[in-house]
């Protein structure tokens, strides 16, 4: 049986008060949200938080809206209500092929975005998403707010900027229009994390005869890439052609520069391989949207 | 820590430990044995309950963090002494052999159903794709909610009062 050791709950009813309950109980405290990621940890002992602090009761921390030109997601917003956002899929389909793929229907119902964040395990895919769209992290503490790029977001694996007395509390992405996102991910099964995958933004320049990219953005979960970026890859395509040929090179850019592990999900050069085929759909992908031709849905779906 | 909780219209209150797992809540503390404890790693389902109107996975989840919300667990699904149609499917299209993931099923079903009351059987497979049965290859599971969409005699959200 596994339960986790010992802690305190309380729960919070306000950023304000979540901030004031992390500052009482110090650096042992911990944000609980989901607990998707979390109580898992806590069974394992591999978290032994001294106090919980409930956060699923704060209001105003599940929207998504639209203000100026951004998407503003709350960090408390569920995956499946990221999923079945309008909003969202219509500017950024990358982050709807993402949630389509993140765990399985059920666990989706009850984590949260802003958890998934911080959680930061190397194989979570809305960091690979977030990290192409160049997302911003609002992060709140009790000396005000601050804004970090997604891309600046992580330090390292399950290690992020934001500190024991800090909420993460929405993310924003800017609209730039013109572009097209998607996201194609290799797992397992259903709701088993990723053996590679790869999240592309795309603007074409389409004033000239053949279309070039104007702009990119590529993330990558899974294999080591750092911030879950390819900057290589997106320096490359930047000005080219927007076509197969570059798409296939920018895959493999972005493969020779991740660094992927070898565990029971496969190998170094399998994993490197499904990075450059998968880094490829995805700016083909999402090069059809920009166009605003049909597109497949890609994701994995049942038939 | 006392958490009070609303469990299928049944408002309880229990002094327990803030570690207390809602899965083992609902069946220690409350006695209703119905919602199973499975792989205890939110990888099987069949601890699936409803929190506030959506299935979760039980074993993921605090009690303390269900304390003045609403649960609904297999226990509550039928009304008045007569089935919820998924029940009646499971029965008619033989939709369980050892019956553990039935209750975790049963509940993403009839919440699938609510909001899709005539689902595919691809949108059957992707609502139950969190959820492991290891007896019916699957097949009369998805057979058992065809069966009860329908069967289901009544509007998508509303009580099961007009349940054939």
């Amino acid at each position: 049986m596994q339960v986790p050791s010992h802690v305190e709950y309380e729960r919070a009813t306000s950023v304000e008060h979540a901030l004031d309950l992390l500052a009482r109980f110090g650096p042992e405290s911990r944000v609980l949200a989901g607990g998707h990621s979390l109580i898992p940890m806590m069974k394992l002992r591999l978290a032994q938080p001294e106090t919980l602090v409930d956060i699923n009761a704060i209001p105003g921390l599940s929207r998504i809206t639209v203000e100026g030109d951004e998407l503003r997601i709350g960090a408390l917003v569920r995956h499946a209500q990221l999923l079945a956002s309008a909003v969202a899929g219509e500017h950024f389909p990358v982050l709807h092929d993402a949630e389509r793929v993140i765990a399985d229907p059920i666990v989706r119902n009850w984590g949260t975005i802003g958890g998934s964040l911080c959680q930061a395990d190397p194989s979570e895919d809305l960091s690979a998403a977030f990290g192409a769209l160049r997302a911003m992290a609002v992060i709140q503490g009790q000396d005000g707010v601050r804004t970090v790029p997604v891309r600046a977001f992580h330090l390292g694996p399950y290690e992020t900027v934001v500190t024991s007395g800090e909420l993460l509390t929405e993310l924003r992405v800017p609209i730039r229009p013109g572009g097209g996102s998607a996201y194609e991910k290799v797992a397992r099964r259903v709701g088993d994390w990723s053996v590679a995958a790869a999240g592309a933004v795309v603007w074409l320049d389409a004033t000239t005869g053949t279309p070039t990219v104007a702009g990119a953005g590529v993330g990558l979960a899974a294999v080591g890439a750092g911030h879950f970026v390819a900057p290589e890859a997106e320096d490359f395509l930047r000005g080219r052609p927007a076509d197969d040929a570059t798409f296939a090179r920018a895959g493999q850019i972005a493969a020779e520069h991740c660094s992927p592990a070898a565990d029971q999900r496969g190998p170094v050069d399998y994993k490197r391989h499904l990075t450059g085929e998968l880094t490829a759909r995805a700016l083909r992908r999402a090069a059809a949207r920009a166009h605003g031709w049909p597109a497949s849905s890609g994701a994995p779906r049942w038939k | 820590m006392e958490i009070t909780m609303t469990v299928n219209g049944t408002q309880y209150t229990r002094d327990v430990e803030p570690r207390m797992l809602l899965i083992h809540f609902i069946r220690d503390e409350l006695e209703l044995t119905g919602s199973h404890w499975g792989c205890d790693t939110s990888n099987c389902g069949a601890c699936v309950v409803w929190l506030d109107g959506t299935p979760v996975k039980s074993c993921t989840a605090l009690a303390a963090m269900a304390g003045g919300r609403e649960v609904r667990t297999v226990e509550g699904l039928q009304r008045g002494g007569e089935l919820d149609p998924v029940q009646q499917g499971f029965i008619a299209c033989h939709g369980l052999q050892c019956g553990f993931c039935t209750s975790g099923m049963m509940m993403t079903a009839r919440w699938l159903l609510d909001h899709t009351p005539d689902p595919s059987d691809a949108e059957i497979r992707e609502a139950i794709s969190g959820q492991i049965c290891r007896c019916t290859g699957y097949e009369n599971i998805v057979r058992s909610v065809r069966w009860a969409a329908e069967h289901d005699g009544r509007q998508a959200g509303s009580g099961p009062e007009a349940a054939a």
